[in-house]
């Protein structure tokens, strides 16, 4: 069912301008990667917050709420320079098992962090035992992971 | 004996071929070096934005210092060693890669921005631990991010072989990454 979408999007006027130049791949995927550490930063600061390391003298709904558009920023940014790098590679994507696996790391990710995690972590102080805070952790630190090395592997299948 | 005779005795030793030719070793070895990447830079950006004012506003710089650069020095180490071992697994051509010989100048110049923002403005924190950071602080932030995003770029960039010595290369390219004329591959 996929396989005459990703074929239009491996056509498509964007997908054919990156794959024809020589600099733009490498540059959009460096911003990717910068984009990355913003997004892995600010995530995982919580992320360790809530495992009780890092900034664990602050509230987590302070950092949490603080670096909330930092997340949302840098995973706009993570989408608009993915789709382009997508895009010149539709069809190498559409038979990678990697792709795949990213993008339904990313789906559940991004369904998890703005639902279970939001509501954990946007909480009062004590709403919620440590127990739960740990697995809210622990699930959001393997979920990103998950799509880290994913989107790594595409490019070495 | 030349740096570059000691790339080509490395190049040459069981390990480093062994790295070069694994197929899974390699790729392992770049992922953990990607992740990390989250850890290290992605702290070290969490304190350079702390230190220009946009996030954090009540958490005094001290303890960004004290509880998160503990965990920026792990990510370091992380990125340090797979940084190595990456090296050791294709030494002759990385060492003469110009986006390598950029990325080992740009770092050791966010080392002494770090070397001296520690030395210098950090010392005196307690009198603007939980203030707008003064401006030595806010330069020394700013300085941070610009360096690790163009550190982030040129470690990218390590893996085109645009500018690599085994074809001809214009004179700049040639003196920057230490190019000979025997270094050219004439089946390329």
């Amino acid at each position: 069912m996929w396989l005459p979408v990703f074929q239009a999007l491996e056509a498509s006027a964007m997908g054919e301008a990156v794959r024809s130049s020589l600099w733009l791949f490498p540059i959009i995927e460096a911003c990717h990667l910068v984009g990355l550490a913003v997004i892995g930063g600010s995530i995982l600061i919580v992320d360790f917050r809530l495992l009780g390391l890092g900034l664990r003298t602050h509230p987590v709904s302070r950092l949490a709420r603080d670096l909330q558009p930092w997340v949302l920023g840098s995973l706009v940014v993570m989408i608009l320079s993915g789709v382009p790098l997508f895009l010149s590679e539709a069809m190498k994507c559409y038979y990678s098992f990697a792709f795949w696996t990213k993008m339904t790391a990313l789906l559940l990710a991004i369904a998890f962090t703005f639902t279970i995690r939001r509501s954990v972590t946007f909480a009062a102080d004590g709403r919620f035992g440590p127990g739960l805070q740990k697995a809210v952790a622990i699930t959001s630190i393997a979920l990103w992971s998950a799509v880290g090395w994913g989107g790594r592997w595409i490019g070495f299948s | 004996m030349s740096l570059h005779a000691a790339m080509e005795w490395l190049a040459n030793t069981e390990w480093s071929i062994a790295l070069h030719e694994s197929q899974y070793a390699y790729a392992v070895i770049e992922s953990i070096h990607v992740w990390s990447l989250c850890l290290f830079v992605g702290f070290a950006v969490l304190l350079d934005l702390r230190l220009v004012g946009a996030i954090f506003h009540d958490v005094p710089v001290s303890q960004m210092a004290r509880r998160v650069l503990p965990w920026t020095k792990v990510g370091f180490l992380v990125m340090v060693v797979s940084g190595i071992v990456l090296f050791y697994a294709i030494p002759l051509r990385t060492y003469h890669n110009v986006f390598f010989r950029i990325k080992a100048v740009l770092l050791i110049l966010a080392g002494l921005n770090a070397f001296v923002f520690h030395r210098g403005i950090y010392a005196k924190v307690s009198h603007w631990d939980l203030a707008v950071p003064p401006r030595p602080a806010r330069m020394a932030g700013l300085w941070s991010l610009v360096l690790w995003a163009a550190i982030i770029f040129s470690g990218r960039l390590i893996a085109y072989n645009w500018f690599d010595c085994s074809k001809p290369q214009p004179a700049t390219v040639t003196a920057i990454a230490g190019c000979t004329p025997d270094m050219i591959d004439p089946y390329q």
